[in-house]
């Protein structure tokens, strides 16, 4: 049996087929979100990879911000729920997992059966999360991808505030102005990224394993920053933007067993 | 033939709303004084004298509900008010200063003209008591100095321990003759005593069966949706010492019984989860709160906001000791341990099986301790809960789209909780 998780994100549609509970037989990733051609993009694509026509799919569980807005699911369930059973499959021993997407962070703890004990989401404000470095990237005239190596070269950390994205831009044209190197300057969005993100995680009591997920897990910069500030090994998911397209795989395979 | 009888508790709602408005618009057409009242303020005194109530925070929720707030926020920023102050004051201001114009140039400034507003008198005299929060001294002084008109503050201090200590009832019982002399001189009368009774046993009726419909939410499945209680509350805080709220609340209470009777409940389909909702309701967004939850197969039957109505005391009491204790007892006038104790009895009492806090930013002093109250509770009792950032009346607090991931999430946890229990 055959089953499909889509992740619809702010930034990113995500999505993963799943033979019979257990196979990831393919998983992509578009990188434009909800309101756009990429979810429908990305389901393609995976049908594409898969060798699989549509039919064969026996159930679909839409994820993400935008997952009320794709109408070929079966089934809607929160990012929150997705991400836990992704990674609880990937990682048995998770117990605090960090997901930095698009436009929000959360910190999950799940109990030993891969149940969620509590979450905790950024409020206010996106700073802190993926739109927060790529506002970061621009005005520091890099990409996405290479912040993480530019992060390796610093000699130190530049401070950045997390409070708000917009006034950490202008911190940024400012510490740039006074002539701080760029490379502290990422390693300081790094570790304001990771500070906030870790002020969710300790609220909700840490425990290890502590995985990270999402878009942002990718950075290997932000990655190194949140270990810095937990003082503690972090596993990066596998493949870490599609956890939550297969945790909805995942509960789509339980759902259709049940039908 | 009364003109209400007969009429369904939905239609007493609407009848008894506006007519407390009109019943204040008439009064100050005769000239008669018209007051308005910090929500849980003592309306006994000023209903004894013959003055006419109205509530401005009732008011401004159902400004925001009928999505009238931007533009009576908007009227109070030209006015400076910085948008950190509670939205219920900053509609009220901007209401005040557009009928305070209307006054002045005997025209209705066009936003006014436009506005969804009910249309209610400026006031006489205003009354207020910080015994839910501080802002309300500052506010209601504001409006006196506004429109230079006599101010009535009953301090009711907030409680750090638990139970309430003889001294502070003592305090409060003398607040309340401050205000009462206060009135005679205002007025110009007397206080007459005997009425103050009646005026008294008629608000305890109308608490007692405020209280009946709020209990109704003990039954599984439920017969009453707790929104109701945020849509009924408009009548136990602007009309509790009239009947007005007593024949209302009597008929939904009535109704309530009669529907468990029939099995007739408040969720049509299967009502899969129960949770409790913390906090005051976003009115601009009260339905999207309401269809999310119902979506999800989840009902609200547990909320403390609405019982902070729940003002039961003595009428016999003539030192008013018994009275000073209801209107302090308040739970966001009490302690953190308090709080916890509180929502865990509506808790157990509604069969809650997770909780939904409103992270509300006008609020502080109901949002601020939600952190702990949570953590504590969760502690207690393992059930889950979420947070969301919200705001009583302004529109622009409030993210659908945030609220409505967080409460699937919360729905999916209380789901999962309730398989693994079976």
């Amino acid at each position: 049996m055959y089953t499909l998780g889509i992740d619809v994100g702010s930034a990113s549609s995500k999505a993963v087929i799943l033979k019979d509970g257990k196979d990831i037989v393919a998983a992509e990733v578009v990188q434009i979100g909800t309101g756009s051609t990429g979810p429908q993009r990305a389901l393609e694509k995976v049908i594409e990879t898969s060798g699989l026509k549509k039919e064969d799919i026996s159930y679909t569980v839409a994820t993400g911000y935008g997952r009320f807005a794709f109408k070929d699911a079966d089934k809607q369930v929160s990012e929150i729920s997705c991400h836990a059973k992704g990674i609880y499959f990937l990682v048995p021993t998770a117990r605090t997992i960090i997901d930095i997407g698009g436009q929000d962070a959360k910190a999950i703890r799940l109990d030993n059966n891969g149940g969620i004990k509590q979450f905790f989401m950024n409020d206010k404000c996106a700073a802190g999360t993926g739109r927060f470095l790529e506002v970061m990237a621009r005005v520091l005239e890099t990409t996405l991808d290479k912040m993480a190596e530019l992060d390796e070269q610093a000699t130190d950390t530049a401070p950045i505030s997390s409070t708000c994205t917009v006034f950490a831009e202008s911190e940024v044209i400012s510490q740039l102005s006074n002539g701080e190197s760029r490379n502290n300057i990422i390693k300081g969005v790094h570790l304001s990224v990771a500070s906030r993100a870790c002020g969710l995680a300790y609220r909700g009591g840490l425990e290890k394993d502590v995985v990270m997920t999402g878009g942002v897990a990718q950075n290997a910069g932000v990655v190194r920053a949140v270990a810095g500030v937990l003082k503690t090994d972090v596993i990066v998911a596998p493949n870490p933007q599609t956890t939550g397209a297969l945790g909805a795989a995942l509960f789509a395979y339980e759902a259709a067993q049940k039908n | 033939m009364s003109l209400t009888q007969g009429m369904s508790a939905k239609k007493l709602l609407a009848y008894y709303q506006n007519k407390a408005d009109q019943d204040a618009r008439e009064a100050k057409a005769r000239g008669d004084l018209v007051c308005w009242s910090a929500s849980v303020a003592p309306p006994e005194f000023c209903v004894t004298m013959g003055i006419a109530m109205i509530y401005p925070e009732t008011h401004a929720a159902g400004i925001g509900a009928r999505k009238g707030a931007m533009d009576m926020l908007e009227v109070a920023d030209r006015k400076g008010y910085n948008i950190d102050c509670c939205s219920y004051g900053r509609v009220n201001m901007g209401y005040m200063e557009c009928l305070k114009e209307t006054a002045i140039t005997g025209k209705k400034p066009e936003v006014l003209v436009n506005s969804p507003a009910a249309d209610v008198p400026l006031p006489d005299l205003v009354i207020t008591c910080n015994n839910i929060c501080n802002t309300l001294l500052k506010w209601y002084e504001n409006l006196a100095a506004e429109l230079d008109i006599p101010c009535i503050v009953i301090d009711v201090p907030f409680n750090h321990t638990m139970p309430i200590p003889e001294y502070a009832k003592a305090y409060i019982a003398d607040q309340f003759r401050n205000a009462i002399s206060q009135l005679e001189v205002i007025c110009g009368k007397p206080f007459d005593w005997k009425k103050f009774k009646e005026v008294k046993d008629q608000t305890q009726r109308s608490v007692y069966h405020w209280n009946r419909i709020a209990d109704m939410a003990q039954y599984k499945p439920s017969p009453l949706n707790g929104f109701d209680l945020f849509n009924y509350m408009a009548l136990i805080v602007a009309c509790r010492s009239l009947d007005y709220a007593e024949i209302t609340f009597k008929a939904f209470a009535d109704e309530l019984e009669e529907n468990l009777k029939a099995g007739i409940y408040a969720f049509k389909g299967e009502e899969k989860t129960r949770v409790q909702w913390e906090g005051i309701a976003v009115w601009p967004h009260l339905g999207h709160t309401f269809k999310s939850l119902k979506g999800l197969g989840a009902i609200m039957t547990g909320t403390a906001y609405p019982a902070l109505w729940d003002l039961h005391y003595d009428a016999d009491d003539e030192s008013l000791h018994s009275m000073a204790e209801a209107y302090t007892r308040i739970y966001i006038n009490t302690c953190l341990s308090n709080k916890v104790e509180v929502l865990m009895n509506i808790m157990n009492k509604g069969q809650i099986d997770g909780t939904i806090y409103h992270l509300n930013r006008s609020c502080k002093l109901m949002s601020f301790l939600n952190v702990e109250t949570a953590e504590i509770i969760k502690e207690k009792n393992g059930k889950p809960y979420v947070s969301f950032d919200g705001d009583q009346t302004d529109p622009r607090v409030f993210s659908p789209a945030q609220f409505d991931t967080r409460v699937q999430a919360l729905v999916e946890m209380m789901e999962a909780n309730l398989a693994a229990a079976e």
